[in-house]
């Protein structure tokens, strides 16, 4: 086979299109002949494919998606129980920003993906969970589901297969928990989204107790074109452990932020390249590889491969490739500062170290930031942080030391210096885009 | 300044929970295969008519799912979207997230909070605007990014925040940066509790910064990989 693009654009192809949204115009792409295709076969066929293809989960954990589909258990003819899909479509990771415009610009490949997904598990009903504070994405899915009512391909014995299938879109109310999948099923289920103690695994009791999958929309979204391609062409991109496309989503200070999909295994140099390097001519400092909940690197690791064992190999991970750069004029323990009182905020209450701890350390970042603290502080908080992870239910408790224990790894001297200048050191005005506007000092 | 908890609410502003709600109530829980699950659309419709969440909204809900009023305001308080007081006509946040916040995020929270009189979580005197510091809203590529009743407002300035609530206050036709014509933040909850309003189709497919990676790739003729095998159903080679 020939070398791969360096860019490979699947599910950003369409983006471009005038009305890309509208089902007339998915039609005219050979959108949904993925699903007839798949109608034709065995459902265990699809999952087998699936896992063929190495098809890794996009919203962050990487968990092999055809092996999740297959741990739903076989029904007792007796006793049958429903199965349901759940789509997660709430982005709510500090830096995620691909689902988003996925589903405002193509919502019927969605749609697509969780008809194909849902005949594959066995579900005749699926949800798809957008978190509420994106109005016009939500109208978006919610037209495309009517729209593929209309055509039969939801519905009763969809195109004439004897399968059926509702389908609900559903808007949060506001809360990055719902984004860990079992409280997304509390909320779903009409309660405080707070997550569950597992096992129980969704796959054996999820929603309302019943066998249920949950999926990320990216990667409810690469379903059609793996049924289309080929599990074979979707490893011819990205390698083995990590096969496939991506979409690698470039925010802060590059050049030209925006949405870049790739095989996964780009690396950020290759990715900086393309998108015009650092703004103006500065350094990188640091960057997250996918999301905030992801421990920060540096310039040392753009050569890293931008995939599951790469990310793992540096001691980060790839989570939802939510590349958030900054360069120089960027105080790390703002940044730090900042997302620690987002945890603090989105902590749900239902575990005390995350629930006190981060309560704690957004005091302790504060008065480091104002030139107050001590080395002591810098102890204290890698001694919280410490007591705060895996002492949780969910993974936002992990996610939330990740910053602070990283950028204490990689610049301890910044944080030292706040204190022995009485003061940060960088002038706030010169990290934003408007800085000759605001007179900045830099 | 007023504090949204000294706000006496607008009695006018309020439709009554009437047969109707009960009713569109009733279409909601249909959707779900068991009741409880309409809950939070269900509080949506219930801010769509009186601005936020009443105790007669939370009443209402109780009795229509035959759970208790303090299960309702369980969850009625631990999601941000729903308001114990009223916010404004538009509802505008502006994100202070960790990359919002160092590309002007900060900037453009201290100067409109000052222009306009309000903080987080208040109403300007005439009602029509109310502030939040948003977190990520998933646009960080647009960034500093703002958004009016859920609508967004890409690549903002100070500048640019203050022109944009001027024009709500004056009442003027608002578009999103890449959706639609902005609606009040009541039709916006009437949406969020799943009933369309017709706007789906307006505004772009993708803002300028969706499309940086494959206008690139246009241009140096990068694809992906043609489908090859075919495994399902289609020939094979």
């Amino acid at each position: 086979m020939s070398e791969v693009s360096k860019l490979t654009p699947v599910l950003t192809a369409r983006w471009d299109q005038a009305d890309s949204f509208t089902r007339r115009n998915y039609e005219k792409a050979d959108g949904y002949k993925a699903l007839r295709r798949a109608l034709q076969r065995k459902p265990e066929d699809i999952v087998e494919m699936v896992k063929d293809s190495g098809l890794r989960g996009r919203g962050g954990a990487g968990f092999p998606t055809g092996m999740k589909w297959s741990f739903i258990p076989p029904q007792d003819p007796a006793e049958p129980k429903p199965v349901y899909l759940v789509v997660n479509a709430d982005e709510s990771e500090p830096g995620t920003c691909k689902d988003i415009p996925l589903m405002m610009a193509d919502p019927h490949v969605l749609v697509e993906g969780v008809i194909i997904t849902s005949f594959a598990i066995g579900a005749k009903h699926a949800f798809i969970y957008i978190r509420g504070e994106v109005l016009q994405v939500y109208r978006r899915v919610l037209n495309a589901v009517a729209e593929a009512y209309e055509a039969g391909y939801l519905g009763q014995n969809i195109l004439g297969s004897g399968f059926d299938l509702d389908v609900v879109v559903h808007a949060g109310a506001g809360a990055y928990i719902c984004g860990e999948e079992t409280a997304l099923l509390d909320s779903l289920e009409g309660r405080r989204g707070q997550p569950r103690l597992k096992p129980p695994f969704p796959a054996v009791a999820g929603l309302y107790a019943s066998p249920t999958v949950i999926n990320n929309v990216e990667t409810i979204a690469s379903v059609p074109s793996i049924v289309s391609g080929g599990a074979e062409w979707f490893r011819s991109m990205g390698n083995e452990k990590s096969p496939g496309y991506g979409i690698f989503s470039l925010s802060g200070h590059v050049t030209k932020p925006g949405q870049y999909e790739a095989p996964l295994g780009i690396t950020l140099r290759e990715l900086l390249d393309l998108a015009g390097g650092i703004r103006g001519g500065r350094e990188l400092k640091f960057w997250t590889p996918g999301g905030s909940s992801t421990p920060m690197l540096t310039a040392e690791h753009v050569d890293v491969p931008l995939d599951f064992e790469g990310m793992a190999g540096v001691g980060s991970m790839l989570g939802t490739r939510a590349l958030q750069i900054f360069d120089d004029t960027t105080c790390v323990v703002r940044a730090t500062a900042r997302w620690i009182e987002f945890y603090k905020h989105e902590s749900c209450g239902k575990c005390t170290p995350c629930r006190e701890g981060f309560w704690w350390m957004v005091q302790i970042l504060e008065r480091l930031e104002e030139g107050n603290g001590t080395e002591a502080d810098l102890d204290k908080l890698l001694d919280m942080s410490d007591n705060i992870a895996g002492r949780s239910f969910c993974a936002l408790a992990d996610g939330g030391v990740a910053p602070v224990v990283s950028s204490i790894q990689h610049f301890r001297d910044e944080y030292i210096a706040h204190f022995e200048h009485g003061g940060c050191p960088f002038d706030p005005a010169a990290s934003t885009l408007f800085a000759q506007e605001l007179g900045a000092k830099a | 300044m007023t504090d949204v908890n000294d706000v006496q609410p607008d009695e006018a502003a309020i439709s009554p929970l009437d047969d109707t709600v009960r009713a569109e109530m009733a279409e909601i829980i249909a959707r779900y295969p068991e009741p409880r699950s309409a809950l939070l659309p269900m509080l949506h419709l219930v801010q769509s008519r009186q601005g936020y969440v009443t105790p007669e909204g939370i009443e209402l809900c109780a009795e229509v799912l035959d759970i208790t009023e303090a299960e309702v305001a369980a969850v009625a308080t631990f999601y941000t979207m729903y308001k114990r007081r009223p916010v404004g006509e538009y509802h505008v946040g502006v994100c202070t997230n960790t990359l919002c916040a160092i590309m002007g995020g900060d900037a453009i929270w201290d100067d409109l909070s000052e222009y306009l009189g309000v903080g987080h979580d208040e109403t300007t005197e005439d009602g029509k605007v109310s502030l939040e510091r948003v977190e990520c809203n998933a646009a960080c590529d647009f960034a500093p990014v703002m958004v009016v009743n859920w609508e967004f407002m890409d690549n903002q300035t100070p500048g640019s925040a203050r022109e944009l609530v001027d024009r709500l206050r004056a009442g003027e036709e608002v578009v999103s940066t890449r959706g639609p014509r902005i609606c009040t933040w009541k039709q916006a909850e009437r949406v969020l509790a799943g009933f369309p309003d017709g706007q789906a189709t307006e505004g772009v497919s993708a803002g300028p910064a969706s499309l940086v990676g494959l206008e690139l790739a246009h241009e140096n003729g990068w694809t992906a990989p043609e489908g090859g095998q075919r495994e399902l159903g289609g020939s094979k080679k």
